[in-house]
């Protein structure tokens, strides 16, 4: 038997595989020679009747209910399994981001109360009439405070010191009494306030807090159910000088 | 195309409407039931556990069948059939497929073959030649799926999908050679 080239062309022909242009040719050929014709027949045939012939075997009703079974049971383990370490990523990322808006809430509430703060000092500073108790005598302005506010303080003895005290007022905060005493040092004023610590009204960490709000040095901390909070446009260091000198009045 | 997963859905929308094909094919590779069954199975749950790292917009059903039959070949069964197939004819994929050996017309020779006769050929090819048969016959898999399938280049798909029909065809011929004219 001689070798026909394009014998080899007719199972890619009948399988639909080659590019249009193969196929064409193919069929063109088929049109003209009744021997590749009759094999193409041939072989189109044999594969009809084998494709009918393998759909031979069906599963059973009962091996798919239990397939469909299987599979619902796996697929819940499955994605469990696989969600697992996405939950615990998303948990985790969830914490982050309730920890980050907390930590920029409480960031934000605590640079407002300092703001209300420091505008409570400027204003102060750029008043004709700064004080309400005029008196470098701490023991003239504690007791002027007494029944105005519904808590008492210390005041530190200043004669060892550079600072001068120069007064002191009534001032509110978030609805709330508080003092503010103003002191001298050279030429700049220094804000003390000492309020009542609620809970939320200052949110600071526990200890000495220092900041800058707009160049001005601020010194905060919470004592004996007082809040402090020293403010002004002097050094950090005499901010934190006069701050040590009130922490240590509050401890006696 | 159905058997694409370009538009993703579940795992069992997409693989149960290939259940009974496969299981068909399972039955051609294995010759029984309970091994075609266990061997369905065995892919299904394959498929889920490993149906995250499908990717998606690639062909969902020749991954399928891949499952299937790179698990059979793992089996006693599919051991036993592949190592007992000779290896020699897809070395030369680069020649054409050889004519059909039957000196007398196929039409003749169809036109006396029974359905149970394609099939016992069926049987009886080796099963090297019964999956590619099968997946291009019956399953209507292009070249190019049936190359994803058993993992091999389309020119091999060709030469032997073509010693696969001319095996089928040498089957037919000596079995009607002893039947009654």
């Amino acid at each position: 038997m001689t070798f026909d080239p394009w014998q080899g062309k007719l199972d890619a022909y009948l399988d639909g595989a080659g590019s249009p242009e193969e196929l064409a040719e193919v069929e063109a050929h088929l049109r003209t020679c009744p021997s590749c014709a009759a094999d193409a027949l041939g072989r189109l045939q044999l594969k009809r009747m084998t494709q009918a012939a393998a759909a031979r075997y069906s599963p059973s009703p009962q091996f798919r209910l239990s397939m469909e079974k299987k599979i619902q049971a796996n697929r819940k383990r499955v994605w469990a399994f696989g969600l697992m370490p996405r939950l615990a990523a998303a948990a985790v990322t969830l914490l982050l981001i309730v920890a980050s808006v907390a930590l920029w809430m409480r960031h934000s509430v605590r640079e407002q109360a300092l703001a209300e703060l420091l505008d409570l000092h400027v204003a102060t500073m750029a008043s004709a009439n700064p004080v309400d108790v005029i008196s470098t005598d701490r023991h003239t302005v504690k007791p002027w405070f007494q029944g105005k506010l519904p808590f008492t303080f210390n005041i530190p003895e200043l004669q060892n010191s550079p600072f001068k005290l120069v007064g002191g007022r009534v001032m509110y905060f978030r609805h709330s009494p508080g003092a503010q005493l103003l002191f001298e040092l050279r030429n700049h004023q220094i804000s003390v306030f000492i309020l009542q610590d609620q809970p939320g009204m200052i949110p600071l960490t526990m200890g000495v807090t220092k900041a800058r709000e707009l160049a001005f040095n601020v010194e905060t901390w919470s004592e004996s159910g007082l809040r402090y909070v020293v403010m002004s446009d002097a050094s950090p260091a005499d901010v934190h000088d006069l701050s040590e000198l009130l922490r240590a009045a509050g401890r006696s | 195309m159905a058997d694409r997963a370009g538009d993703f859905g579940s795992f069992e929308e997409l693989a149960m409407p290939l259940f009974a094909k496969l299981y068909n094919f399972a039955h051609w590779l294995t010759q029984d039931r309970a091994a075609a069954e266990d061997l369905v199975q065995e892919t299904y749950m394959k498929a889920l556990r490993g149906f995250s790292s499908f990717q998606q917009g690639t062909n969902f059903r020749a991954w399928m069948y891949k499952i299937l039959r790179n698990t059979f070949l793992t089996t006693q069964t599919g051991l036993k059939a592949w190592g007992s197939v000779s290896l020699d004819s897809d070395h030369d994929d680069d020649k054409p497929a050889e004519p059909a050996v039957s000196e007398t017309p196929e039409s003749v020779l169809l036109a006396r073959v029974q359905q149970e006769t394609i099939q016992n050929a069926l049987e009886n090819l080796p099963v090297k030649f019964r999956e590619i048969v099968l997946l291009c016959d019956l399953e209507e898999m292009t070249y190019q799926e049936i190359g994803e399938t058993l993992g091999i280049p389309i020119g091999t798909v060709m030469s032997r999908l073509s010693r696969a029909r001319k095996a089928m065809r040498e089957l037919l011929a000596a079995k009607l050679q002893g039947a009654p004219r």
